[in-house]
């Protein structure tokens, strides 16, 4: 397990220097995308339109902030990450039209977006579910939002961070997924509990 | 004060307890389970967690940015005045406190995808009603994150398979759930009844402290053996592996139809909310599940 610090852009040669289990810190822009953030961007991608924010060596965040705004200027309030799994659906395209280097979320994703990860050297960093002022202590400032249509937890949020983290390196760039190898484990253990508690699978 | 507004004052103070301040017994699970992780991610996984439930209570910001579906729980006593004044207090305090704490706004209409913007909408803020005897209203509220809440599951188990069925559908439950639900979480679990009473059940039994086991010793002689059983599993803190994958297990009943055997999992993260008082007849009021800190 190793410490690693990043500053955006973050280089692809970089990315590849990480392995599953090391930690990894962010300082810089992150870029908060949900399940509506993921469909337009990828829309407008279609279209041919520039997205608000050029995400090349970024890393996007699934997150739905609790955020607050005096006069013209938002805070973030809380900001911890929101379940993955949801945005497999768009994340190999997301990956490879956008380029950025760093998904950050909860809970894992699959197969597809690890074979993207490895494919255009990507990193998928786990943040604790729920941690979300640890995660809105690291954000300096929030630089502005986009897509407020979308609703706030929706909208696509650029934050300027500060030492990010700690985020677990859990989908490397080498075809390694954590969450993949703890749900094998997990499977082989289901046997021995059906037996402990008397069950016939 | 008109009772109108007491309902008020005290339905936003419960939630801004409920948002801020994990309760007591959830946190001393979490402390226990940090110091007997044996895995180096899932022991960072806790760690992170303690840290983050300090950095809440020390900016008085909520817990976690998910700050849920707001949901509450009102013991009514049948002689308690203003009763009807109760469901208009409640949405005054959800508006109130989704700008002041604030709260995500989380109440989306599911055909515009809309999203209303202050946590109310058709049927949200829920409400729960029991009418019980005497002049007091109790008031609870749950602020039920959406990550744990998208792999609750309710069921029907062959009757001939009986309690067996029950543990392979909870164990098969968890672990389809892995890693989305934030765990470690809290199993609230229940059967009988039908379909709709085993998961209104399953749901209303996380608002049990973790450390009150089902009074009935068989009842809590399963509650025992499904929690060592799940923490077998290895999913782990946040699922990245690990011993601590539940908390703990609450489990609730309603008698069955003898061709029935309604089954329901109520997953809870461990950012488990809740927060109650006691509306007494003459204004006082008691805080149950915390002190009132303002």
């Amino acid at each position: 397990m190793t410490v690693y610090k990043f500053k955006t852009p973050i280089s692809e040669e970089d990315v590849r220097k990480l392995k599953v289990n090391d930690v990894l810190y962010v300082t810089g822009t992150i870029v908060t995308a949900r399940d509506q953030a993921h469909r337009r961007a990828l829309e407008f991608f279609k279209q041919g339109k520039p997205l608000p924010v050029n995400l090349e060596g970024l890393a996007v965040f699934h997150c739905g902030p609790v955020v607050s705004k005096e006069g013209e200027k938002w805070t973030a309030v809380a900001a911890g990450p929101t379940t993955s799994t949801r945005m497999d659906l768009f994340e190999d395209e997301f990956i490879k039209n956008f380029k950025v280097r760093v998904v950050i979320g909860k809970g894992g994703m699959g197969k597809r977006t690890t074979d993207a990860m490895a494919k255009y050297g990507v990193v998928y960093g786990a943040f604790t579910g729920g941690a979300a002022i640890l995660a809105a202590k690291a954000i300096k400032n929030v630089r502005s939002v986009e897509w407020l249509d979308l609703g706030t937890p929706e909208a696509m949020w650029i934050f300027e961070v500060e030492e990010f983290g700690p985020l677990a390196v859990a989908i490397d760039s080498h075809g390694n997924n954590v969450f993949m190898d703890v749900a094998k484990n997990v499977e082989a253990n289901k046997q021995k509990i059906y037996q402990k508690l008397g069950i016939s699978p | 004060m008109e009772t109108g507004k007491l309902f008020e004052n005290v339905a936003f103070n419960l939630l801004k307890l409920a948002v801020i301040y994990l309760p007591d017994d959830v946190k001393q699970a979490l402390k226990k389970a940090h110091e007997e992780e044996t895995s180096d991610t899932g022991k960072t996984q806790l760690k992170t967690i303690l840290d983050n439930i300090e950095l809440a209570e020390k900016y008085q910001a909520p817990v976690c940015q998910d700050t849920g579906t707001l949901i509450f729980y009102v013991k009514a006593g049948a002689k308690a005045k203003d009763l009807d004044k109760v469901e208009e207090a409640l949405i005054n305090a959800t508006i109130k406190a989704t700008k002041e704490i604030p709260l995500r706004p989380n109440a989306v209409d599911p055909f515009t995808q809309k999203n209303s913007g202050d946590n109310t909408g058709r049927y949200i803020p829920y409400v729960n009603w029991e009418i019980v005897p005497g002049d007091k209203v109790e008031l609870t509220v749950m602020t039920k994150g959406g990550g744990s809440e998208n792999v609750c599951i309710g069921g029907m188990i062959v009757p001939g398979e009986g309690i067996n069925g029950l543990k392979k559908f909870v164990v098969d439950a968890v672990i389809k759930a892995g890693a989305q639900p934030c765990p470690p979480n809290i199993l609230g679990i229940a059967i009988g009844g039908g379909a709709d009473i085993s998961m209104r059940l399953a749901k209303r039994t996380l608002l049990k402290p973790l450390d009150e086991p089902n009074p009935d010793p068989a009842i809590a002689k399963l509650e025992k053996e499904i929690f060592e059983a799940v923490n077998m599993t290895g999913i782990g803190p946040m699922g990245l592996g690990g011993k601590t994958t539940i908390l703990g297990v609450h489990i609730d009943y309603a008698f069955r139809h003898p061709a029935s055997f309604p089954a329901a999992v109520a997953f809870n993260c461990w950012a488990a909310r809740r927060a109650s008082a006691r509306i007494n007849a003459d204004g006082t009021v008691e805080y149950l599940t915390h002190k009132l800190k303002w």
